[in-house]
């Protein structure tokens, strides 16, 4: 059976046990619904929630389960003989898997009845050809033992699905009937169907926390892995970044300092460009626009939020860089010649800065609208001037907002990629000078990590490591803003 | 009775909040070194009239004002006047307390450091501990100076943010329900201080207790609905009102 039509079967019994539930419910009480314990709909709510979820929880993790232990049956079925020579018996298995997928397509279009499929002996019968006919495509001919493993990956397949089959649908009918069963003027649906609630809450919230372990770990072992091959104190202190790509990365310098300055030195650039616009826009909007500028231009502001990264990155590359190579460059409008192309820390600071401005100003401009409005009248009462307001009460009130804005701009800015690779360069320096060309460490994770590098070398390990040190980074400035927020957050309340 | 000259005089006021007429040809003659109690029930505008008179109405944008108000016979809505320098001269204390977050040395040295009274440290610190001490809060407060006013008790904070509109030395002192959030020990030493205060000021209270008006004012205006219904003598106005609403107003029969 297709694993969809069991779960809509199981999901039909669901719905048809909610309906019957409660029609069961209110008979208990004869009509009254006062008499019962919860509300009709919540002995519904039981009845479907005790019917599907833990059906469809089996059914999740049979499908999860099934392939693995299918796949480890099978592949003792392989002889080494038939292990190609540098190859790995992950490669034949997925063959085994593709020819078995092929069967079943070729079965569907009628090429093959199931009773060849299942018996077919690649001695007596050209498989490669009979499948190419109905589309499947295998690369090389079929080994015998290989034949004969998809077939029995087809057939304990096929047991698989009908057994899960079997026990979702008799997991389905006996929440069904138990739940039913259950149902009196007494029970206290409402409070299971709130367990129930609670328990997908909590399901939720520990999703996302587990991701995040997930991810610290994908990147921490193969961290550890590029710290076997590279020692720690050239990565960390290291101040030449040159990775050679010949020769498995042996004579790569990894120097992760003028990346690191790199990320610094245009995050800087980037914030001295939308702390101060960003903050006075905000002041703008929350303080002097009126309620119509305000609704126009908010959102305007925000716009610039939705703009794809690529597409700064162009205007980055196209427009501002060669505009600055004008007025910095040889024979600019300044006469100076600081500037020799247009990737430069200035082109990428100066765009990213333009990105930013709405994360600061529409979060400050919550952040200044959220100061109680008593907090102005006071002040204007004694006779300060509006402008004294907001620089003596308004923002020093709404300051632990404001640093968390900017704090939150600023990770946004060191892991911003896009706009470094097409504005910054490529080049990693340590130089002061903000009009040569310098690039950050993720736009050097993507470069090590695109091409044919070879995942166990130090070239292509060292991305997880600039992985791993720019996490920590970010995970230390989002601390450190929450840390902020918190201790003064509740000053003026 | 009282012979004390007039410090505020308003005549046919009107208020508008955009379609809303709030205020009805009010006229009232609010007297120096008197404690004048505007009484009515909630939304009869005297809390609205109380604003006008440091155009505090301003900062709203639906609010409209017209007709004249003089303090020292000088028209506060004069194009002339700047509205900064009219709440210098007027302060305001608020029906909910609201220090600024900053400490309470800091909220008291707010005004008169906008406005340069005190020529160096030493002045404005004398100022401080002087608006502190007339607000009567010195006693609890001088040992922890530079403790945030928002950590102060709920009374505490009214009389800091009394200290803080006294530290700027102003003319006319708006109290607009100044005791709601309060309790009744915190609700007397702040009664006790207006009453010290009318020494040098003109203080114009708002408040929804009759005893407090009765207790705390000279002069008594009963406003509804956005009238100023009766005007007179505290004594007057709570024992033998000329209006039958005045009447009922404080007799508990409206309101």
């Amino acid at each position: 059976m297709q694993p969809f039509w069991l779960v809509t079967i199981i999901v039909v019994l669901a719905l048809g046990g909610f309906l019957l539930g409660r029609m069961r419910a209110l008979q208990s009480a004869e009509g009254d619904a006062r008499v019962l314990h919860s509300r009709p709909n919540y002995y519904g709510a039981n009845v479907f929630m005790l019917t599907a979820v833990p059906s469809l929880i089996v059914v999740a993790l049979w499908m999860v389960f099934q392939p693995v232990l299918i796949e480890a049956n099978v592949s003792q079925m392989i002889p080494d003989r038939i292990v190609p020579e540098g190859g790995s018996k992950g490669l034949v298995m997925s063959d085994v898997r593709r020819l078995a997928d092929g069967l079943d397509v070729a079965v569907a279009e009628g090429a093959l009845t199931a009773d060849q499929a299942t018996n077919i002996r690649a001695e007596f019968t050209n498989i490669r050809e009979r499948l190419a006919e109905v589309g499947v495509v295998l690369g090389s001919n079929v080994e015998a033992e290989v034949l004969t493993a998809a077939q029995a990956y087809r057939a304990q397949s096929a047991t698989g699905a009908l057994l899960m089959a079997a026990a979702g649908l008799s997991l389905a009918v006996a929440g069904l009937g138990w739940s039913l069963a259950r149902i009196g003027v007494g029970f206290r649906a409402r409070n299971a169907v709130e367990t129930g609630m609670l328990a997908l809450l909590i399901l939720a919230a520990s999703i996302a926390i587990l991701t995040t372990i997930g991810i610290l770990f994908s990147l921490l072992f193969n961290t550890i892995e590029f710290f076997r091959i590279y020692p720690a104190a050239d990565f960390f202190f290291g101040t030449t970044w040159a990775p050679s790509f010949s020769g498995r990365g042996g004579d790569s310098e990894l120097g992760v300092l003028p990346l690191l300055w790199g990320t610094f030195y245009i995050s800087l650039v980037a914030l001295l460009v939308a702390v101060p616009i960003g903050l006075f826009a905000a002041i703008y909007l929350s303080e002097y626009a009126s309620p119509t500028v305000r609704s126009v231009a908010k959102p305007l502001i925000e716009v610039l939020a939705g703009i794809p990264t690529i597409v700064y990155g162009l205007f980055a590359l196209l427009t501002v860089g060669p505009l600055l190579v004008g007025v910095f460059g040889r024979d600019g409008a300044l006469g100076v010649d600081w500037m020799s192309g247009g990737t430069a820390v200035m082109t990428a600071g100066l765009v990213m800065g333009i990105m930013l401005i709405p994360f600061v100003s529409s979060l400050s401009d919550d952040i200044i609208n959220a100061v109680p409005q008593a907090m102005r009248d006071g002040s204007l009462g004694l006779g300060a001037t509006h402008s004294e307001t907001i620089r003596k009460v308004v923002l020093p009130a709404a300051l632990p907002g404001i640093v968390g804005a900017i704090l939150l701009a600023a990770s946004r800015a060191i892991g911003e990629t896009m706009i470094v690779v097409l504005g910054a360069g490529a080049a990693a320096r340590l130089d002061l000078n903000p009009f040569e060309a310098m690039t950050t460490v993720t736009a050097k994770i993507v470069s090590q990590l695109t091409g044919d590098a070879d995942f166990s070398s130090a070239v292509a390990l060292v991305a997880f490591a600039l992985g791993t040190t720019l996490f920590v980074v970010t995970l230390g400035l989002n601390v450190l803003a929450l840390y902020i927020v918190r201790k003064y957050r509740e000053q003026y309340e | 009775m009282s012979t004390n000259e007039i410090k505020i005089s308003a005549k046919d006021v009107q208020v508008y909040y955009g379609e809303t007429h709030a205020i009805k040809d009010v006229s009232v003659d609010i007297e120096d070194k008197t404690v004048t109690a505007f009484i009515g029930p909630s939304g009869c505008g005297k809390s609205t009239f109380l604003r006008c008179i440091n155009r505090m109405n301003d900062t709203i944008d639906v609010a409209r004002v017209e007709g004249e108000i003089k303090l020292d016979d000088e028209d506060i809505y004069d194009k002339d006047v700047d509205p900064v320098q009219l709440r210098a001269k007027v302060g305001m204390v608020f029906q909910k307390p609201n220090p600024f977050p900053k400490s309470i040395y800091d909220n008291v040295a707010y005004g008169p450091k906008i406005h340069g009274l005190a020529k160096n440290k030493a002045e404005l610190d004398q100022i401080v501990e002087n608006a502190l001490k007339r607000a009567a809060l010195w006693d609890e407060a001088k040992d922890r100076l530079q403790a945030p006013g928002t950590g102060l008790s709920g009374g505490q904070q009214q009389r800091l943010c009394i200290a803080r509109a006294v530290a700027t030395e102003p003319e006319v002192l708006l109290m607009d329900e100044p005791c709601s959030a309060l309790d009744p020990i915190a609700t007397a030493q702040v009664e006790e201080l207006i009453d010290e205060l009318k020494q040098n000021y003109s203080v114009v209270i708002v408040t929804h207790s009759m005893q407090q008006a009765a207790r705390v004012s000279q002069k008594t205006a009963f406003f509804h609905l956005g009238n100023l219904v009766e005007y007179g003598e505290t004594g007057q106005i709570f024992t033998n009102p000329n209006d039958k609403r005045t009447e009922s107003y404080i007799t508990g029969r409206i309101g």
